[in-house]
């Protein structure tokens, strides 16, 4: 009998394995839409081989606010206020432009109270990923109507819900994002491939992704259920995140039903059509199909718009390339002698 | 009261006694009419001459066409605070003329513009008109800026008439438009034609003069607002999120104007602060929160309306024990109120801001040098307490100019804190033995350690939140570890209040009775304890600097019989908060307050005091 060698943990091209990536266990209702994502982010992230230290986690208040403790326990995280966790950001990621920043928002958060917020970030295309998980429902408060909710729903003790929804992706768009997807919680495989190239994308990247409350709303004619989602859900096109470092490309794809999306860092997203050849480029195209979505009720999914050549809010400072939180006190303090200048020049 | 003895007026009808750098000139004009340059040069050209001033801008919330006063006091002594009457009177606005001679002393002196039909209803002002119009045509001023030449002319008239030195004129203009030739040979043109049409044309019968002192080695002037936005910037402040609101503005612009020259390294030609307008003040401290987290020295600037929205992250900071640092250039009421009036009215709300139990570092500085002192100052606290801090100034302190010694130049290193980068998180995790939590009190002194967004070292991260959490930052509803995390926020920092500024105490000999005060009105409180121990009660003071309370503070009332705490809001909230604290000491302190959106004047502190001595 040959002697076994103990099983070696798979590691990837950083050396790190899966568990390097995961958080605490979820205090989530089980089947929520939420933890799905915190296990395709931990999946995204393995594969992109990125460093758990490289990474910042953002959230607000809300079920989905909860969810960055539920992966990578080794990045920074900080649950800040109801709404606000797009100025915690960043004024956080001024610290370190090299950080990478994983927001995560629920639809109460970014929608109701964080409108405004999600508006101004979306607007200073600060680098990160802006997840809304979007359930159309208040979870932790036990069920209340979110501003996302269809127009019409129905939900014990609430009544009907009368208000038109906000479409996150057309505020989004509207704001100038510089990234724009949705996504359906219930389609793990495009969770992923639209986070990869969310977190590679040089800019803010939103991403809707319809995620049912098991709880207090997934009724099975509702938007945001599981069963409305998996019966009404277009993909645009599939999309095949390929890194950089990564040569095999695009063998898989039929010549001409392809359209290729460079990313900042030089990896590309393949996008590939079903239906039509969607242009991910054209904020036009974008909004209609978001308008011919909705007038159809559809889920439509997949990444809705890319403009990787958009300047962030970093390249709008003249900013060193010592991360400012590294900077020592001698390049903080300005001189003895500025500081004589100065005063002479109040002696008028 | 000595700083406002009228002239007297003889029975020939001139007016004798020559008064001599000891009055009040104030010039009315419209808002938005560009006085400000005018008003500022006649003020510099002043202070130049050697002779204490100070300018209040007493202004509308408008931005054009509304009445504006600019008041300024010469006080060979010294005595800056407002006074409540004036003795010369600048009349550009004829709008207001009613309202002048309500505040003009007996035998004052009106300067107005010769085409203004002047029906005063009293006969003992001495009267200057100028032919404005006239010198601004001859001046062949460009049409679109004869407005603001006009503003020229009293300065070159009136400078004539109370011999302010116009060779310093001319230099304080220099400096004001820093060179621009066409702008100071402009300026200069109308004001030399006025001051001549003056020198040749009126017949000085007043009897207020300006005369040279000796000059005034080592004092500048500025504004409050400018000393801390260069104090923040000299204690190394990175990043700055603001919203703008008045009084406090001109500070967040303030660092945007010395930035390129103060904090671009050398090395590189980069930037080491950022300044951002954010959306609102919510966002503004959000931002500020964000990044002191991060390791930034970070700030935010603004006034009660603002404060109001920035209560949930500043809770949060103190609980996430997050260094940040805010300014609050205080103004009256709540809303809009009176936005161009100051007053002293966010103590209490500042104290006790945030839900649940908190308690903020609050630093009250008192004048312009302490503006800078505290603008770096506060960074090293926030750091090394891991907390926010407040700065208290008001629209009277940031807004308007005054005279001061130099500044001092940091004369501590910056102290960053206990803050753990990667060899140091390894170390201290090798004498913990891996142990180490973001909140446990290592040292003893409440005073956890902690580590930065960027740290490489797979130890480092830790989630911040307001939700419960133990020493290790893991999430906890455990009531013993609640209580536990609360109470070591109390203790860090009162283990640790010797790092905040002391109260300034002063005394006279054979005092009966102590004066308490904070922040801009010690000039006030300083006249008003001249004139009261001319009035045979001398009296000793304590100026607060900081919150909580340092145990000077404690210690200093419970020498006094009775003490008056003087402020600007209508419920005494210093007395308030010292009761809270101090209460054996409570029943013994006396409520001198007011608010009516003006600075307190010695005057009004005198007459207070001296009614309840009488009782």
């Amino acid at each position: 009998m040959t002697t076994q060698a103990a099983p070696k943990t798979q590691v990837n091209l950083v050396g790190l394995s899966r568990a390097d990536y995961k958080g605490h266990n979820s205090t989530l209702c089980a089947g929520c839409g939420h933890n799905s994502i915190s296990n395709q982010i931990i999946a995204a992230l393995y594969e992109l081989n990125v460093v758990p230290e490289t990474v910042v986690k953002f959230s607000g208040i809300g079920c989905s606010s909860k969810s960055p403790t539920y992966f990578l326990n080794r990045s920074f995280g900080f649950n800040g206020l109801h709404g606000r966790m797009p100025s915690l950001a960043l004024g956080a990621l001024f610290a370190d432009h090299t950080l990478k920043g994983i927001g995560v928002s629920g639809d109460g958060d970014t929608a109701s109270i964080g409108m405004g917020q999600f508006k101004h970030v979306v607007r200073r295309n600060l680098p990160m990923v802006y997840i809304v998980e979007n359930n159309g429902v208040y979870g932790l408060t036990k069920g209340q109507f979110s501003a996302t909710a269809e127009r019409g729903l129905e939900l014990k003790r609430q009544g009907v819900n009368k208000y038109f929804p906000v479409d996150i992706c057309m505020e989004a768009l509207i704001g100038r994002a510089s990234f724009v997807a949705r996504s359906f919680a219930g389609d793990p495989k495009q969770v992923k491939e639209i986070f990869k190239a969310a977190f590679s994308h040089r800019g803010i990247a939103v991403i809707d992704i319809i995620s049912p409350c098991v709880t207090f709303h997934n009724k099975e004619d509702s938007f945001h259920s599981y069963t409305w989602g998996k019966e009404h859900e277009i993909a645009l096109h599939d999309i095949t995140y390929v890194p950089a470092r990564d040569e095999i490309t695009i063998e898989d794809f039929e010549e001409g039903s392809v359209r290729e999306v460079t990313l900042h860092d030089g990896a590309t997203i393949v996008l590939k059509k079903l239906d039509r050849d969607y242009d991910p480029t054209n904020i036009y195209e974008a909004l209609r199909v978001l308008h011919e979505a909705e007038d159809n009720n559809w889920l439509l999914t997949g990444i809705l718009y890319v403009n990787p050549n958009t300047p962030t809010i970093f390249d709008m400072y003249n900013l060193p390339e010592t991360p400012l939180n590294r900077l020592p006190a001698e390049k903080l303090r300005p001189s003895r002698e500025s500081f004589e200048r100065l005063m002479k020049s109040m002696e008028f | 009261m000595s700083q406002l003895r009228p002239a007297s007026i003889m029975e020939s009808g001139s007016v004798g006694g020559k008064i001599v750098n000891d009055f009040c000139i104030t010039f009315s004009t419209v808002n938005g009419s560009g006085s400000a340059t005018a008003n500022t040069i006649i003020l510099k050209s002043l202070f130049r001459m050697g002779i204490p001033v100070n300018g209040k801008n007493i202004f509308p919330s408008n931005i054009q066409g509304l009445p504006t006063w600019y008041s300024i006091r010469l006080s060979k002594k010294g005595y800056l605070a407002r006074v409540e009457m004036d003795h010369i009177v600048v009349a550009m606005n004829p709008a207001t003329l009613a309202t002048e001679m309500q505040f003009l002393v007996p035998g004052g002196v009106l300067f107005y513009p010769d085409d203004f039909k002047v029906d005063l209803g009293r006969e003992d002002v001495i009267l200057y008109p100028m032919p404005v119009k006239r010198l601004i045509k001859e001046a062949d001023a460009p049409q679109n800026l004869r407005d603001y030449m006009a503003n020229m002319v009293y300065v070159g008239v009136v400078a004539q008439m109370l011999g302010i030195d116009l060779g310093i004129i001319y230099q304080v203009l220099d400096a004001h438009f820093k060179g621009k030739k066409k702008a100071v040979e402009s300026n200069w043109s109308v004001i030399q034609a006025a001051a001549n049409w003056a020198k040749e044309n009126l017949e000085k019968r007043d009897p207020y003069y300006v005369e040279p002192m000796p000059p005034m080695e080592g004092y500048i002037i500025t504004e409050g607002n400018v000393a801390s936005a260069l104090g923040a910037l000299y204690g190394g402040v990175q990043l700055t999120a603001w919203y703008p609101i008045t009084p406090a503005s001109s500070l967040a612009e303030s660092v945007m104007e010395y930035l390129p020259q103060l904090r671009t390294d050398p090395e590189t030609g980069k930037t080491t602060c950022v300044v951002i307008q954010a959306e609102d003040e919510i966002a503004a401290i959000g931002m500020a929160v964000g990044a002191g987290w991060a390791g930034l020295r970070a700030m935010t600037s603004t006034s009660g309306p603002g404060i109001s929205l920035m209560a949930e992250y500043l809770g949060l900071a103190y609980y996430a024990e997050v260094p940040v640092v805010v300014w609050d250039v205080q103004r009256v009421g709540p809303s809009t109120g009176l936005p161009t009036r100051t007053a002293q009215g966010d103590l209490t709300f500042v104290n006790f801001i945030s839900h649940g139990d908190t308690e903020y570092v609050i630093l009250l500085p008192g004048n312009v040098k302490e503006c800078f002192e505290f603008g770096w100052k506060s960074f090293d606290i926030a750091e090394r307490l891991q907390t926010p801090v407040i700065i208290l100034s008001d629209l009277d302190l940031g807004m308007n100019y005054h005279i001061s010694p130099r500044f001092e130049y940091p004369d501590q290193p910056m102290d960053r804190g206990k803050v753990l980068w990667e060899e140091d998180l390894e170390k201290m995790l090798q004498k913990l033995d891996g142990k180490w939590g973001r909140y446990l009190d290592v040292d003893g002194d409440g005073i956890p350690y902690r580590t930065l967004p960027g740290n490489r070292h797979p130890a480092s991260a830790y989630f911040a939140r307001g939700t419960g959490h133990d020493e290790m930052t893991r999430y906890s509803e455990d009531p013993d570890v609640w209580e536990r995390g609360l109470n070591r926020l109390k203790r860090k920092i009162h283990n640790n209040l010797h790092l905040l500024p002391e109260p300034v105490i002063e005394r006279m000999e054979g005092a009966k009775f102590a004066i308490i005060g904070f922040g801009s009105t010690d000039p006030a409180i300083q006249e008003a304890r001249d004139l009261l121990a001319e009035a045979g009660f001398p009296t000793d003071y304590m100026r607060i600097r900081s919150l909580p309370f340092r145990n000077e503070v404690g210690g200093f009332l419970e020498q006094y019989d009775h003490a008056y705490v003087v402020e600007l809001n209508r419920d005494g909230q210093l007395k308030q908060l010292l009761t809270i604290n101090f209460p054996e000491s409570g029943s013994r302190l006396r409520q001198v307050s007011h608010v009516d959106g003006m600075p307190m004047t010695a005057k009004w502190i005198v007459e207070r005091i001296l009614s309840m001595e009488d009782k």
